[in-house]
């Protein structure tokens, strides 16, 4: 658990657009242990979801450096799953098709490892459902099992249960924490909900905007399964606000400052 | 009177769709429904038009009472020459459709797929499309003569800009979200093809074969009518030389027939090969 998995170092990304400059990250450095479970949580805007496409390899135009295991990630690859905000399923093909992608279902170590999949995510019944039969939620386990497939070094998640009514995410985040003791891949979660990156985290990474970089990182030492209602959490979830209230005084006095 | 029967179809349908969902023999219960509402009007028309024609009340060189069509009709298929006719009508509409169908569809996914082609070849394509291609078949008849190529030519050129259009669109709207779960799955390039844009163009595809088929078919007719030695537009234009008007009854019924049978077919192949897609309601 000791040793690190992907290293970022001072990563810049700054986006120019007809003259004006985004920095949408600026110096970001984080090591990543190799089977830790990080959320990162910020304010809309503050690089989340460029510092995930980076590590995704979706995203090269970069300052510093991204090493995944050693080597540095020049391009996507089936070692660095990707979930988005939505399922992003392919509607034409049935849940276990969709699970296996371009790999054959013909092949029998793909067919076990699919039927694998889709019991740890808890759809089996609907292997031979399209997606426009499933719910939400549904839908995205389907997206999270078709990552599992590939055994990603790295899992990274962008805001994956943000559509979800409150019931279906707190199912969903459990049914996460049940394959991440299971599989014990390596997740990087990104979300706007405090709840949700305490319930999850060993680390909670929190960013700030303009330029976008690390604010503070939060160790939650909690013991699994953790109550959201327990004091110990709650204690968390304040210190966690403090940082985001540091953060706004800080924009205050530049906002005062033009 | 008029009110009333609206009134009392309207909430019949109206429950009917709303179970529909749940019990596929209430499905067809109201699709046969609507299909004997539908035929209604129909049936009274002829009905009248019939009685009209036996009482005399209409000349039968103007408009012959449907009796007389369908003995026509009978008359014709007995002995063997409007199965010859229709044939030959079937085997030119499928020929002119293959030629320019496929090479719509080939020009469709090349360009689709290839900015340069595409630089190279839709502008002159975009251009010849606003040339209404039944005005010139006249010009076509003129340079090929009145033998089987013109024919096909003309129907070709009808079949080829749907299924070139659609495909085209099809490819070049598939959504940049599936490009990005494809680059991240690592799909090998062939399979971006094969497995994610080819049947993302599906829907467009199949729409643009749909309409490929129907403007082939009244490339047909346009072409046999202009002149032709066989076909049913032969046996139109035949009843008007002779003033058979029952001729050209059975001549434009057959078309229609037909044409129908067509679109429906491949509306059906749409039903089998979307029933994936949530916005094809069939
Ligand atoms: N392709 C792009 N072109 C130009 N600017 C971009 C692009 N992508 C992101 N940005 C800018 O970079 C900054 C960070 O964007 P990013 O999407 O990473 O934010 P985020 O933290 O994921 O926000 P949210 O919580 O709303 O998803 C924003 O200011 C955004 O405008
Ligand atoms: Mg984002």
């Amino acid at each position: 658990m000791a040793e690190s998995i992907l290293e970022i170092s001072s990563v810049s990304r700054v986006f120019v657009k007809n003259k004006s400059t985004v920095t949408a990250l600026d110096r970001v450095s984080l090591n990543v242990k190799r089977g830790e479970f990080i959320t990162l949580i910020g304010p809309s805007g503050c690089g989340k979801s460029t510092l995930l496409k980076i590590i995704a390899g979706l995203d090269t135009q970069l300052e510093g450096k991204v090493l995944l295991e050693g080597e540095e990630i020049v391009k996507p690859g089936i070692d660095k799953g990707f979930i988005f905000q939505e399922p992003r399923l392919f509607p034409w093909l049935t849940v276990e098709k969709n699970i296996a992608g371009d790999l054959s279902l013909r092949r029998p170590e793909i067919r076990d490892r699919v039927a694998e999949l889709i019991e740890l995510v808890r759809l089996q019944g609907f292997e031979k459902a399209y997606p426009k039969e499933l719910s939400g939620g549904m839908a995205q386990r389907v997206a999270i099992a078709r990552a599992l497939l590939r055994n990603p070094k790295v899992l990274l998640l962008d805001e994956p249960f943000g559509a979800l009514d409150a019931f279906t995410r707190t199912h969903m985040q459990e049914v996460l924490l049940e394959i991440w003791e299971r599989n014990r891949t390596t997740m990087i979660f990104v979300t706007h909900d405090i709840d949700e990156a305490i319930f999850l985290a060993n680390r909670v990474v929190i960013l700030k905007p303009r330029p976008g970089s690390i604010r503070g990182i939060v160790p939650v030492d909690l013991p699994f399964p953790r109550k959201k209602a327990s004091s110990s959490f709650q204690e968390l979830r304040i210190k966690i606000l403090n940082e985001f209230e540091k953060v706004d005084d800080l924009e205050l006095e530049s906002g005062f400052v033009i | 009177m008029e009110s009333n029967a609206g009134t009392l179809s309207h909430p019949l349908s109206e429950a009917g769709r709303a179970k529909a969902g749940a019990n596929v023999r209430d499905v067809w219960k109201e699709k046969g429904g609507t299909l004997v509402a539908g035929l209604l009007l129909p049936a009274f028309a002829i009905a009248i038009w019939q009685t009209a024609g036996s009482l005399g009340w209409i000349s039968a060189r103007f408009l012959p009472d449907p009796y007389t069509i369908l003995k026509t009709f009978r008359e014709l298929a007995a002995t063997g020459e409007l199965g010859a006719d229709l044939g030959i009508s079937l085997q030119r509409a499928a020929i002119g459709f293959l030629f320019g169908g496929s090479l719509g569809l080939l020009l469709g996914l090349l360009n689709g797929f290839s900015k340069t082609l595409d630089g190279l070849l839709d502008p002159t394509l975009q251009m010849i499309r606003m040339v209404p291609h039944l005005a010139v078949s006249p010009l076509i008849i003129l340079w090929l003569g009145f033998d089987e190529t013109s024919k096909i030519v003309i129907i070709a050129l009808g079949a080829f800009f749907p299924l070139y259009l659609n495909t085209y669109l099809g490819i070049r709207m598939v959504d940049r979200k599936l490009i990005e779960v494809s680059q991240v799955l690592a799909y090998p390039r062939r399979k971006v093809l094969t497995r994610l844009i080819l049947p993302a163009a599906l829907p467009n595809i199949l729409l643009g074969l749909r309409l490929s088929l129907a403007v082939s078919w009244l490339g047909l007719v346009v072409a046999e009518l202009i002149g032709s030695q066989s076909g049913i537009g032969f046996l139109i234009n035949i009843g008007k030389q002779d003033g058979v008007p029952s001729y050209i009854f059975v001549g434009v019924i057959l078309f229609a027939v037909v044409g129908k049978l067509v679109d429906s077919f491949v509306q059906a192949l749409e039903r089998r090969l979307l029933k994936w897609n949530d916005s094809y309601l069939g």
